[in-house]
């Protein structure tokens, strides 16, 4: 199979197939078993570019770490103040100039289908690191590679997801991802932070979803529990933030009800949505995950990178 | 058109007459099509007019323009009754009815404030039509289903 992601934009996971997603998830394998010269020779000489228009650790610093795993290095701009955004530059001339330095670009934006718009825009491929609440992708592709790893399959198991489903974007770009397998979805969030139903038109038929406000009932069916923050910045209304926060708390009593083997995991960062006692149970799984963001990023970019890499 | 009608607006020698357009929608029409009198050419418009099958209708008439399909079609999601009369020498030479393009560009704003087409940069929206019988629409950038009703101009 050729290799579906070179030179390509990463722009929704809803662009990709499920054999795209295996051809990457099988590149990431391998190259976790590669040895550090090897892999150092896969971004040898390129520059990844960078733009966060909102805060970051993981993506940004897991991008960072991949591509200099790859014997690349990496530019770019994670405060705006100390660039020309500041003084009104728009996205667009933004773009076309990190594109003049750079071999591929991340972006976080604020604004949904802000990656798609750069996409248009730039000659090197563009990865969506965050578009507003739309999505994540790289995120949901970590997400699934960590479900693969921890459960050893994705097929057949029951993934409840839980929390700020309304303005999460790595649920909608998990969601998306999820529609190419056969999983039974529980969607557990509060009334006012149900899923947006215009964001999965496209993909509902290929999903098999149960809503529920209480998380109790699903523990006992639950294979992974993938934990959200509710997301302040995002709520018009601060009123409203504090109503919901800390619906759904993960504890240790929680995990008594729920499966024996239940994975945890959460795209961080957490606030008090699991307890931090949780961190020390077989089921946290959620700092393997952000581990998994590094090597699997780093796959993604030796095959955005080169035609035929050597993986 | 009715007598009625006729009496109203002149007949055309040359050009488009759009009938049969949803009452009270003709300034929409007119800016869809991006027509803005400033062409020179007569433009007629007609609101409200006294219709036997839908009660009330809008006409516009375009003198000295052929309106393409591409360009009429655009108007399916404003006034899919309207018809579309092509003039020349004062006869009938072409009729048609709209038919719903696949997508359209730069006429609606995505409902979606939070979406990159309402950013303020330079940017021209598109609005894919994904399910011609029920009339469901996405936006090309932010993704979102849009039903009809939601379309802003």
């Amino acid at each position: 199979m050729p290799n579906p992601f070179y030179d390509r934009d990463i722009v929704s996971i809803k662009d990709f197939t499920k054999s795209d997603l295996e051809y990457v998830f099988s590149a990431t394998d391998r190259i976790r078993a590669m040895k550090p010269s090897q892999r150092g020779e896969l971004g040898k000489g390129r520059t990844l570019g960078y733009i966060f228009y909102e805060p970051s650790t993981r993506t940004r610093m897991s991008f960072e770490a991949a591509i200099a795993s790859l014997g690349g290095s990496s530019i770019g701009i994670s405060e705006l103040k100390s660039s020309s955004v500041e003084k009104g530059e728009s996205l667009a001339d933004t773009i076309r100039v990190i594109d003049l330095y750079s071999d591929v670009i991340v972006l976080r934006h604020p604004m949904d289908g802000s990656s798609r718009f750069a996409a248009e825009l730039s000659e090197n491929p563009i990865i969506n690191a965050g578009s507003g609440s739309e999505e994540h992708p790289t995120q949901a592709l970590l997400d699934l590679y960590t479900i693969l790893k921890e459960k050893g399959r994705i097929d057949g198991l029951s993934i409840a997801i839980v929390g700020d489903l309304k303005y999460g974007r790595t649920v909608y770009s998990l969601l998306y991802g999820l529609a190419n397998y056969k999983v039974d979805i529980h969607l557990v969030s509060p009334p006012s932070l149900a899923v947006r139903k215009e964001s999965i038109y496209d993909v509902q038929g290929r999903l098999k979803i149960t809503e529920h406000n209480e998380l109790d009932g699903v523990l006992q069916k639950a294979d992974v529990l993938y934990v959200t923050r509710i997301q302040r910045e995002r709520f018009p209304d601060l009123q409203e933030y504090e109503k919901v926060r800390g619906s759904y708390t993960i504890d240790n009593a929680t995990l008594q009800k729920a499966k024996k083997d239940v994975s945890v995991m959460h795209p961080l960062p957490r606030l008090d949505e699991i307890s931090h006692s949780v961190d020390a149970t077989k089921n946290a799984v959620y700092f393997r995950q952000a581990a998994n963001g590094k090597e699997l990023r780093a796959a993604l970019l030796a095959l955005m990178l080169n035609e035929s890499p050597a993986l | 058109m009715s007598e009625a009608s006729q009496l109203l607006v002149r007949r055309i020698k040359d050009g488009t007459v759009i009938d049969h357009i949803e009452a009270g929608k003709a300034l929409f029409v007119l800016r869809a099509l991006a027509i803005t009198g400033r062409e020179g050419t007569v433009i007629t418009v007609a609101l409200n007019v006294p219709s036997s099958k839908h009660g009330k209708k809008d006409i516009i008439k375009v003198e000295n323009r052929y309106l393409e399909t591409s360009e009429t079609n655009k108007l399916a999601l404003i006034a899919p009754r309207a018809t579309i009369n092509i003039i020349k020498d004062y006869k009938l030479v072409e009729k048609r009815k709209i038919q719903l393009p696949d997508s359209i560009a730069g006429i609606f704003k995505c409902p979606n404030l939070k979406c990159i087409t309402n950013s303020g940069e330079d940017i021209k929206s598109v609005i894919d039509v994904i399910d011609k019988e029920k009339m469901v629409l996405k936006c090309r950038y932010c993704a979102r289903a849009i039903s009809v009703d939601e379309l802003v101009f």
